[in-house]
């Protein structure tokens, strides 16, 4: 019962950002000097032409009035028709997002499956070798540009060794399309394609390394330093007191309550990881919606790119929730508080 | 969040100490050699370099492609121009970003921070919640809009940036103030009538000194990154001016066979962005600020 009053509050709360959010996309899209009529259309376009698309937007209409409409598409989910293409934003979000989502799906994953065993190591050998090495791993992951390491990637594994594929998310050959749930992954595996399950992973395997690298070291430091942390409070002292063997210790007592600054990092820091999602796609020609993004922002078309922000900032805020309510399910004392900070 | 207790603060005052803390910490010393480096690089690069005439749009044919040389030591581009002067160069860039970007950040969110955690009540209710919602935004999509939107230029991406990263600060110096606030030398200067400012910027805000010092450095680091990041998208400063996350991209169509064009350039921004994230991570051991990240 107190679970569910703790969702509650945490959802409101979601809502009220999303909105706040909304508020900002709206404000730079039509504040910023400029006419977005004007700037889809190209300096060739007629004045008439102009107008004719300012009726059609309603940017004739008050400021408020246009942030209503705004408001009233994005609460029935509709983020608006493209300025260039005439086709709904939705429409081409939806089809580019499930791309984005496998990608950044196996890249907490593989953060995660990774950065908690050496962040483990790392605490269990403290200023010994398997520490320095995962601090070192740590830094020289958080400081590698995501863009560097991609093409590195690219170059490496691709050109000169020549053992995966760099470039998007199935062999041009291969015909398959994911209608179930949109990931490859998972689509493949429904319908009995091992193949195509095969290829799919090969090619995810670089820009899930070029992407999560960073995640993972962070995952490391974060997890060493809470499993430090942890083991210096007294019931572990007492635990080693009470002989309780070396590994029961840490994997009973201690990895629990450790597990929730990792979780709560990757929330925080999800939003870079989605910036960084823009660059990699970009170079591993990922058919995600960064491409649609990218292309947007080079076309100035306005609409486009308030829906590529919004859905970015709903992903955001969704995960960041996901996330409360598994650090409520690890950590019954987050519960009762009502969340953290 | 720690903050320095009376004994820290005692070495604090005492700079001899410090300095002998820290040379003994090798992380922070490579850092500060890095960091120091970088800038007098950047700053003296018109008497260092050996091509000036390079750094803008040069084109010597016969010179083009050549690998690293006596001469050309991080080889040439390919029109010809040498990348050791042009990387030089392109340091100017990549270290006036964090300057300028932080240098609004970091009065806007320490401010913020100080007001929300001291007030609490609306103030922190309404400053804590905006924060939450710039923090939804992802930076890089953010700097992409903003270029998108005004026309792709070096101020504007620091701008768009600027504009959320004040939020970490926020967070940061809010978590600090709310622990102190309850603390006697506070207490002891409300009940001496000090003004409120007094209590916020001569009280309060020393004790959060060194976490800014670490999370200054830290951010340095990250804002050169997202910053190479939009160059490379082709949204950052504009050709032919010399920029690092530039001539990764430009460089990136020649590889793998003239790979020193996109991955020296590409190694400088790693060494600038380890130099400052090593003085943060030196830093943090040394004020012993285990939470600022």
């Amino acid at each position: 019962m107190e679970f569910l009053g703790f969702l509650t509050r945490r959802l409101m709360w979601s809502i009220l950002v999303l909105l706040g959010l909304s508020i900002v996309i709206f404000t730079i899209a039509r504040v910023v000097p400029g006419d977005p009529a004007r700037m889809a259309l190209g300096p060739s376009a007629s004045a008439a032409q102009v107008a004719d698309l300012q009726e059609a937007l309603g940017l004739n209409e008050p400021m408020v009035a246009q942030y209503g409409l705004f408001l009233a598409g994005l609460a029935q989910g509709d983020l608006g028709r493209s300025l260039l293409t005439e086709q709904s934003v939705n429409a081409d979000i939806a089809k580019t997002f499930p791309a984005t989502l496998e990608l950044v799906i196996c890249t907490i994953i593989f953060a995660f499956v990774f950065g908690i065993p050496l962040g483990v190591v790392a605490a269990r050998w403290k200023d010994r070798w398997p520490d320095n090495l995962v601090r070192a791993l740590a830094i020289g992951s958080a400081v590698m540009p995501s863009f560097f390491l991609a093409l590195l990637l690219q170059i490496l594994a691709g050109y000169v060794l020549n053992i995966l594929p760099t470039t998007g998310r199935l062999p041009a050959s291969m015909d398959f399309d994911a209608t179930i749930t949109g990931l490859i992954l998972v689509d493949s595996l429904l319908t009995g394609r091992l193949d195509v399950f095969a290829q799919a992973a090969r090619h995810l395997l670089l820009p899930t390394l070029a992407l999560g690298l960073a995640t993972m070291g962070q995952i490391a430091r974060i997890t060493r330093a809470s499993m430090i942390d942890v083991s210096r409070q007294d019931y572990i002292e007492a635990a080693r007191a009470f002989g309780v063997p070396d590994r029961l210790r840490m994997f009973k007592y201690m990895l629990r309550p450790a597990f929730v600054p990792p979780l709560t990092i990757t929330g925080l820091e999800f939003a870079s990881l989605i910036g960084n999602a823009f660059v990699v796609e970009l170079i591993f020609s990922w058919p995600g919606m960064a491409s649609y993004g990218i292309r947007a922002i080079t076309q100035k078309d306005l609409n486009a790119i308030m829906g590529v922000v919004m859905v970015s900032g709903a992903f955001f805020v969704f995960v960041n929730l996901l996330i409360d309510v598994l650090v409520g399910v690890v950590d019954p004392r987050v519960r009762i508080r009502g969340g953290r900070a | 969040m720690n903050h320095p207790d009376a004994p820290q603060q005692q070495a604090l005052s005492n700079a001899w100490q410090n300095w002998w803390r820290f040379s003994r910490n090798p992380t922070a010393v490579i850092g500060a050699i890095i960091v120091i480096t970088s800038v007098a690089l950047a700053v003296f690069a018109p008497l260092i370099v050996p091509f000036p005439d390079h750094i803008g749009a040069f084109v010597d044919f016969r010179n083009r492609s050549q690998p690293p040389s006596a001469a050309h030591w991080f080889g040439t581009d390919n029109v010809g121009r040498d990348i050791f002067s042009r990387v030089i160069y392109a340091l100017r860039v990549s270290l006036i970003l964090p300057v300028v970007v932080l240098g609004i950040a970091i009065p806007v969110g320490v401010t913020l921070g100080l007001l929300a955690g001291y007030f609490g009540g609306w103030t922190e209710i309404v400053i804590m919640r905006i924060t939450d919602i710039a923090l939804a935004i992802p930076p890089l999509v953010m700097a992409l809009a903003v270029a998108a939107v005004l026309t792709p230029s070096l101020t504007n991406s620091m701008l768009a940036i600027a504009l959320l990263w004040w939020t970490w600060h926020t967070r940061l110096i809010y978590g600090i103030t709310r622990q102190l606030r309850s603390q006697e030398f506070v207490e002891a200067a409300e009940t001496l009538g000090a003004s409120k400012s007094h209590i916020l910027f001569r009280e309060i805000l020393p004790n959060c000194v060194s976490a800014i010092a670490v999370k200054t450095s830290l951010d340095a680091g990250f804002v050169i990154l997202i910053g190479a990041a939009l160059s490379f998208l082709g949204l950052g400063i504009q050709p032919p001016t010399p920029d690092l996350g530039t001539m990764v991209a430009s460089g990136a169509s020649f590889l793998p066979d003239f790979w020193w064009q996109s991955v020296l350039p590409g190694c400088a921004i790693l060494f600038v962005a380890l130099g400052f994230n090593l003085l943060g991570d030196g830093l943090r051991d040394l004020f012993d600020v285990e939470d600022v990240r």
